[in-house]
């Protein structure tokens, strides 16, 4: 058996770079981290409906995915601007938007996946916005005033959004066979990234311990009642539970976010010195 | 607006009642509306029938260039803002809608006339978004002559759709303002943005002198329509107006109109200007814009590939309604 050709190790190597020397002084901050998981949830689900506009199957889907898609961009503009105040370096929303690559995001992996068909635009919708509404009614209560203020506004618009994504599914799924077996599909295609949304890692358990961010744990068992009483108006089984995919908090994404990113972010990037 | 009247020659006095036609064109120059359920004759509910829904129809193929940048908008800001305005385009298309059927031709006979190629939409759309520079362009340009075209038609003859006008044009105001403040960040800012923004305006300027429609003199059925109140200003007139009031625009961005004869007439009070290539409107209105093919194929294909969401939707109301008649 051939063996590998031996590499010639530079005398003295040890791999330090710029890298290292950065590492030592970012700590990471906890609040930071969490309003980029706020906004960037917000803002890549925005980008995603964004990608609908003019193709919807009627004029009236194409208006509401639109409108949802704004109050979903209004989001993320107001978390990740708190966010860039919260880090100090002079970074604002559209910094944070526009110039960090895939590992530096930190929103869930459900947000991230493509459209597909409307079906499973509107299981997402349904999985995300359900999740959303519960939190935002949680985060009301934050001891952040900031982040209480702006989850006092968006409930209001994340209720709608569920109740929206909430119809489709029911009259998808009680609908014709067609749209029924899509529904399914969709649904089943989304449901192994809903764990991720109740994970609570030593970043969540923080915040939610001084009353900043809330116990996603917590707020499993009213999601689980309220999509179980969707599902069932809709005639459709809920699917089997899978093996979780976690990581999207850590910056670990599936390999849809690289792309979406290179589009979002190109005018941004190819013209750095432009402001818009 | 994106209306663009093509000639087709009517002849209203030979088939209709002349006592309900002296009335009906009495009511109309004393200025009062006409609403769905009064007597018209058949040539007026014809010609709107036809205007409103190419109008419908533009808003709704309209939102296809300006989509194309939602994905690309280089700021938080900007993305929202252009959502919101491909959302109102597509407001004006159903308010549109709904006024053109209360004329008493459906949504689907309208959908499927413009999808077989039959009814036409404003050229305009026919031509690419490049750069983000269009995006200012069109709000600038395109729903300015837009405006232009509209204002006069708050006061057309038909109720519904001087009251859809109204709604509408608050929102073509909007659209224009945050058009041109694009166009100034973009001036104002690096070489290659203001490179971006005169290569848009080269492109996008004579297109918007053709949304105008044609010259008055082969326009054969402006006469009839200005005496029906449906259109209260000329093509001619309207043009005039919008390049006048763009020409100082142009000049305060510090970018320079594709025009060789565009000069000021002291003698008229407003700008001489060269010759539109009357040429590629008519092609354009033929199908042969730059992008016409796509605009039709991406209409065409959001309806097909959204046909089985219809139908679950109808066969869903369906279920319902049989279920509440057998409670
Ligand atoms: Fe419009
Ligand atoms: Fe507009």
């Amino acid at each position: 058996m051939a063996s590998l050709p031996p590499i010639d190790l530079p005398p003295g190597a040890t791999g330090a770079g710029a890298f290292d020397a950065q590492a030592a002084e970012t700590d990471g901050g906890v609040l930071f981290d969490h309003l980029l998981r706020l906004g960037d949830d917000s803002l890549i689900l925005g980008q995603r409906l964004g990608e609908w506009t003019g193709h919807a199957p009627s004029v009236e889907v194409d208006l509401s995915l639109a409108n949802i898609a704004l109050d979903l961009i209004g989001q993320a503009t107001h978390f990740l601007n708190y966010a860039g105040e919260i880090e100090g370096k002079g970074r604002d929303g559209d910094a944070l938007a526009f110039h960090r690559d895939v590992l530096d995001f930190r929103n869930c992996w459900l947000v991230e996946q493509p459209n597909g068909d409307f079906a499973q635009t509107m299981a997402r919708q349904l999985l995300f916005s359900t999740w959303q509404k519960s939190l935002f009614e949680a985060l009301k209560g934050s001891a952040d005033r900031t982040i209480s203020a702006v989850a006092e506004k968006a409930v209001k618009e994340v209720s709608y959004h569920q109740e929206l994504a909430a119809e489709w599914v029911i009259r998808l799924g009680d609908g014709t066979d067609e749209s029924r077996r899509r529904m399914q599909d969709g649904l089943d295609w989304m449901w192994r990234f809903v764990p991720e949304l109740f994970d609570m890692d030593e970043a969540t358990a923080f915040l939610a311990a001084r009353g900043i961010g809330a116990d996603v744990a917590a707020l499993r068992a009213d999601y689980d009642r309220r999509i179980d009483a969707v599902l069932a108006e809709a005639t459709l089984d809920r699917p089997r539970d899978q093996r979780p995919i976690l990581g999207g908090r850590r910056g670990h994404h599936s390999e849809h976010l690289g792309h979406l990113l290179c589009t979002m972010q190109f005018l941004p990037r190819t013209y750095p010195d432009a402001t818009w | 607006m994106y209306t663009t009247e093509l000639s087709k020659t009517t002849n209203v006095a030979s088939t209709e009642d002349p006592d309900k036609l002296a009335a009906f064109e009495a009511r109309v120059a004393a200025d009062e509306f006409i609403e769905p359920k009064d007597w018209m004759p058949e040539a007026y509910r014809r010609t709107l029938t036809r205007q409103i829904s190419q109008h419908a129809h533009s808003e709704i193929v309209g939102m296809l260039p300006e989509g194309n940048w939602i994905t690309r908008a280089p700021s938080l800001r900007r993305k929202a803002i252009l959502l919101a305005k491909v959302q109102d385009e597509a407001g004006h298309g159903l308010y549109l809608y709904s006024a053109a059927e209360t004329l008493g031709t459906s949504r689907e006979q309208m959908i499927e006339a413009l999808h077989s190629g039959k009814a036409k939409y404003s050229t305009i759309f026919n031509y690419p978004t490049l750069t983000w520079a269009d995006i200012g362009a069109i709000g600038w340009l395109v729903d300015g002559a837009a405006i232009m075209n509209q204002v006069p038609l708050q006061r057309t003859s038909y109720g519904p759709y001087a009251r859809a006008m109204v709604r509408v044009c608050k929102e073509e105001s909007f659209h224009q303002r945050q058009g041109y403040e694009i166009m100034m960040a973009m001036c104002a800012g690096t070489a290659d943005q203001k490179r971006m923004a005169q290569d848009a305006l080269n492109r996008w300027w004579w297109p918007s002198l053709m949304m105008f429609g044609p010259p008055d003199a082969d326009s054969p059925n402006t006469a009839q329509s200005m005496r029906w109140r449906i259109k209260r200003e000329t093509n001619d007139e309207l043009r005039q107006k919008f390049v006048d009031i763009t020409v100082p625009q142009a000049a305060a961005l510090g970018l320079s109109i594709p025009d060789p004869a565009l000069r000021w007439n002291e003698a008229k009070g407003g700008h001489d200007y060269g010759d539109v290539d009357w040429e590629e409107f008519y092609a354009v209105v033929r199908g042969e814009g730059p992008v016409a093919k796509e605009r039709i194929k991406a209409r065409r294909d959001a309806w097909e590939e959204g046909a089985w969401v219809r139908d679950a939707a109808a066969a869903y109301a369906a279920k319902r309604n049989r279920k509440a008649e057998a409670a």
